[in-house]
């Protein structure tokens, strides 16, 4: 069993027995990982630790040690001009939106906040857990993800190293681009302690057209039909009418959305262009009911409240996603989902299923041939017993293996939290 | 001439062996092996270092990729993939006892899918041809390295090369769906696809940029956009480079992303000037050229706005495009930078340095003081908008020692950028030509880092050895890498 060094914090939350590691400085955080490391245990990596039940639950096998990065929260660089921030990871999600909205810039990729998704309150998610589980909301489409606008960073690597990598400007191709492989890897390669993101300007003003009552296969190609204008759409989704009527004040029916945004006089000629290419019914929802609304799909708020349900995100060719979700609905007339990304990202949340065990997995990677399906929400002893991420080929599993042991040789880090 | 590892005399003594091998795998056609034809592959666009590779071999499918990979692991050679040999860091350098992968003959357009966006495409396609592909549709492909009617989609992705309009558009990584890769043993992989999330790690970010070290690419998917309903360009002239540098972040902190945002130096300006007579003004010490992309309403919004500023940083000189000729006459001295670095230069080293924009007046008058330190020409053009500065060196190859003098330039011009913030390569690669300058941006843990990274894809080092990471016999040499206090982090890794 691991010894707290002296300069840790032991807090024992009331469920574990186990004390939480709070390491203040990076070389607090090395000392912790080679004593770890050396005493055969493992660290179960947070910050905000809104999102510990994403992903596979840490096996019995070995003991696993709480480490919170949260003490990481600094803001050590913010350089509007350059478009660059450089944080402590550990820092609230909505601390870093306060910051950049008073110099009138944003993330672009839109950051949910899925707190409440897992029980938890909202706003207590951090920037570190956006990065490592590369959170991204409806802008991702056009916008690019989390791993688009992380430069660099500073980090403990699982030999007990203090490290870094990329840098912190915008344009940098020297080395691997190590930020991007951080991004999204769920803590399972290194622990950062300092990151750098690119930042963007937040647009004037924005704004969606809504076309009702459409099938979600002509949704498909009203979304592609958007996205390939030259009116500089900035996502589409399709709602079902259950999920329009609860997110669109007056909405009666489906709601195909696309959403307009940047200077006030060329989001109002870029609808009105849209508008006429459409032609039939088109409503405006105007700037109030956007916001709300795609910052509600982005944070997934129509599924908080299934508690019996499992959550999916299922990432298809564009194209591809009506047909995924009619079949679901054909046979679970209770599942509920909706359409974002111009069709390219699926939200489900699927009942519990007579007979059905596995959360729903065997059932939908039946229908995705060609993209993945991450569980994102289920009962532990589900997470426990099937994939939660799409299962590699077996040479690209061996190859992800050896790309974990050149970064966590004893797996300390977060040991199976991706899988196997 | 740049060191590159010691030849494997072993090797070396099995050619001919190596070389019926290579002709039992391909047809007879897709090997190169007589010394004259070999002679074409035996440098990039960083034509001061060459070398005779043992052979060439021109594989025409992932099938024959995969053969000829799998043989050179199990034999030991090393192999150097190229694209269109147009690497401006020395990446695709061949090396003596190892052979050269070129994709040129897997040049074909697989599918091309407007409703999704994407174009799958063979590595050895240039970046044009896929913007040409679609351009009946509206369509084009993003990142537009100047290089584009030559350079390869694989090259690209080697490089993660940019362009001009990469702050806002993104540079390669960011317009990559997927990936067709085959490891060193041979070892087939597809990474991605058209959906936007692979899932696992990314392995398309980690590839992408990586240098032709970790394994070929044999098949890319791009995401495609529409093009822009129209753009205008405004042409500034500055009284000095910190005004319009500070114009710079105002445009930017006004909330606008221009689509190009490129700046010129005096020398630069009167250089390109005397080469293509577009009326750029010669009283000014800086020239800013800022485009504006999108829809016309948007557009001419926009360079309302940016005249305005223009005004308040009190330029000397306002130009605004009303025609598409007009536009292109302002970006034509810009395009011409590189041919008229040529007419005033017998010779240039094109550099490629990322710095703070706040350091840039600091820099350029350091850079001044080196270029007079060395008795070398420099000018210099500048990716405005994301801090990629691309000094050009000029120097006379015949003069003995000039080219030296001018690495020895180049190599000050990149310590500072590490100096003030930046970073040693915005989007040319670090290659032979920056990896010995690597400590000065990584420490050893940093980059053995990298190179565990390596080793988990190649084991045994035999894809582009002698690029990106310093070579250890260089240590004491010209200061150009240094280990600190002589003591190595982790003797037990390989080198390499
Ligand atoms: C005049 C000129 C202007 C340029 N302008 C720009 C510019 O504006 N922006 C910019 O970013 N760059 C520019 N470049 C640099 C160069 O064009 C780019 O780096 C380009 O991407 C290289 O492509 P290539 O096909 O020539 O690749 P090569 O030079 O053949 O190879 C480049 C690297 O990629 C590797 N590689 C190539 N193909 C593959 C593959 N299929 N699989 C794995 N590895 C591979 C090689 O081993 C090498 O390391 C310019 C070059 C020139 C000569």
């Amino acid at each position: 069993m691991l010894r707290a060094a002296r300069w840790l914090t032991p807090i024992f939350p009331a469920s574990k027995a186990l004390p939480m590691f709070t390491p203040l400085t990076p070389g607090e955080l090395a000392e912790l990982v080679r004593s770890t490391a050396l005493a055969g245990e493992a660290l179960a990596l947070h910050s905000g630790n809104s999102l510990s039940a994403l992903g596979h639950p840490p096996r019995g096998d070995r003991l696993h040690h709480s480490l919170s990065l949260a003490g990481f929260d600094a803001i050590i660089a913010y350089e509007p001009d350059e478009l660059v921030l450089t944080v402590g990871p550990g820092i609230p999600l909505t601390e870093v939106k306060a910051l950049l909205a008073e110099r009138r810039q944003r993330l672009a990729f839109e950051p949910p906040d899925w707190g409440p998704l897992y029980g938890q309150p909202a706003g207590i998610g951090t920037l570190g857990g956006v990065i490592g589980a590369a959170l991204a909301g409806s802008r991702r489409v056009t916008a690019g993800g989390a791993r688009d606008h992380m430069l660099g960073f500073h980090a403990v690597n699982g030999r007990g190293e203090i490290f870094k990598a990329g840098g912190r400007v915008v344009k940098n191709v020297t080395g691997y681009d190590l930020p991007k492989l951080v991004t999204g890897a769920f803590g399972t390669l290194a622990a950062l302690t300092e990151v750098t993101v690119k930042v963007v300007p937040a647009p004037e003003t924005v704004d969606t057209l809504m076309l009702p009552r459409l099938t979600p296969a002509r949704a498909t190609e009203v979304m592609a039909q958007a996205l390939g204008s030259p009116h500089d759409v900035g996502s589409a989704a399709y709602l079902p009418a259950s999920i329009a009527r609860d997110l669109i004040p007056g909405a009666g029916d489906s709601a195909t959305l696309i959403r307009l945004e940047g200077f006030a006089p060329s989001v109002e000629a870029r609808a009105a262009a849209l508008m006429a290419e459409f032609g039939g019914t088109v409503e405006r929802l105007g700037a109030d009911v956007s916001r709300k609304l795609w910052q509600a799909l982005g944070d997934a708020t129509p599924l908080v409240g299934l508690h019996e349900d499992c959550l999916w995100r299922i990432s298809v060719p564009p194209t591809a996603g009506a047909a995924i979700l009619e079949a679901v609905q054909a046979v679970r007339p209770l599942a509920t989902g909706w359409l974002d990304w111009g069709g390219g990202l699926i939200w489900l949340a699927l009942p519990p299923h007579p007979g059905e065990r596995d959360g729903g997995a065997a059932f939908l990677r039946g229908l995705v041939t060609d993209g993945h399906a991450t569980l994102m929400r289920a009962p532990e002893r589900v997470r426990a017993s099937v994939p939660v991420f799409q299962p590699m080929p077996p040479a690209l599993a061996a190859l992800a293996q050896r790309l974990k042991a050149s970064f966590d040789p004893h797996a300390v880090f977060n040991p199976s939290r991706l899988g196997a | 001439m740049v060191q590159m590892p010691m030849p494997n005399e072993g090797i070396l003594a099995r050619r001919a062996d190596i070389v019926r091998a290579l002709y039992d795998l391909l047809p007879e056609a897709c090997v190169i092996a007589d010394a004259v034809a070999r002679r074409a592959y035996e440098c990039d666009a960083v034509s001061a270092y060459r070398q005779l590779p043992l052979a060439v071999v021109l594989p025409r499918n992932t099938a024959e990729v995969a053969a000829v990979l799998k043989y050179c692991h199990g034999a030991g050679v090393p192999v150097v993939p190229r694209g269109a040999g147009t690497s401006l860091s020395g990446g695709a350098l061949p090396v003596a006892d190892g052979i050269v992968l070129g994709l040129g003959k897997l040049n074909k357009i697989l599918d091309i899918d407007f409703p999704n966006r994407a174009v799958v495409t063979q590595p050895g396609v240039t970046n044009l041809g896929i913007s040409n592909a679609v351009a009946h549709a509206g369509f084009y492909y993003a990142p537009d390295p100047s290089s584009q009617i030559a350079c390869t989609i694989g090259g690209n992705v080697g490089e993660n090369s940019g362009g001009v309009h990469c702050l806002k558009y993104g540079l390669t990584t960011n317009n990559i769906l997927g990936l067709e890769l085959v490891l060193m043993d041979g070892t087939i992989l597809r990474l991605g696809g058209k959906q936007l999330d692979a899932g696992g790690y990314d392995w398309l970010g980690l590839l992408t940029g990586s240098e032709g070290l970790l394994g070929v690419i044999t098949e890319v998917t791009v995401r495609i956009l529409r093009k822009p309903a129209t753009a205008r360009a405004l042409l500034l002239g500055f009284p000095s480079s910190q005004v319009a540098g500070d114009c710079v972040g105002q445009i930017i902190a006004a909330g606008i992303i221009p689509g190009g945002m490129e700046m010129m130096d005096r020398p630069a300006i009167h250089a390109t000037e005397a080469f293509v007579n577009v009326g750029y003004p010669l009283d000014v010490e800086a020239l800013l050229i800022v485009e504006l992309d999108g829809p016309p309403v948007e557009v001419d919004h926009l360079i309302a706005r940016v005249s305005a500023i223009a005004d308040q940083c009190s330029a000397m000189t306002k130009r605004i495009s009303t025609s598409e000729a007009e536009r292109l006459a302002f970006w034509a001295g810009r395009k011409a930078a590189f041919p008229a670095a040529g007419r005033i230069s017998p010779d240039y080293l094109c550099m490629d340095g990322t710095i703070p924009r706040r350091a840039l007046s600091h820099v350029l008058t350091r850079m001044g003081e080196l270029s007079q330190h060395y008795g070398l020409g420099l000018a210099n053009v500048f990716h405005a908008g994301d801090g990629n500065l691309h000094p050009l060196i000029l120097f006379d190859a015949n003069k003995p020692g000039e080219f030296d003098k001018a690495e020895a330039f180049g190599a000050d011009i990149l310590r500072l950028c590490v100096e003030v913030g930046g970073v040693l390569t915005g989007e040319h690669g670090v290659g032979v030509e920056k990896r010995d300058l690597m400590p000065v941006m990584f420490s050893e843990i940093d980059l053995d880092q990298q190179r565990r990274v390596k080793h988990a894809f190649d084991p045994k080092l035999l894809l582009n050895p002698g690029k990106v990471f310093p070579l250890l016999s260089r240590c004491a040499e010209g200061g150009k890498m240094h280990v600190a206090g002589g003591a190595l982090a982790h003797p037990d890794l390989p080198r390499f």
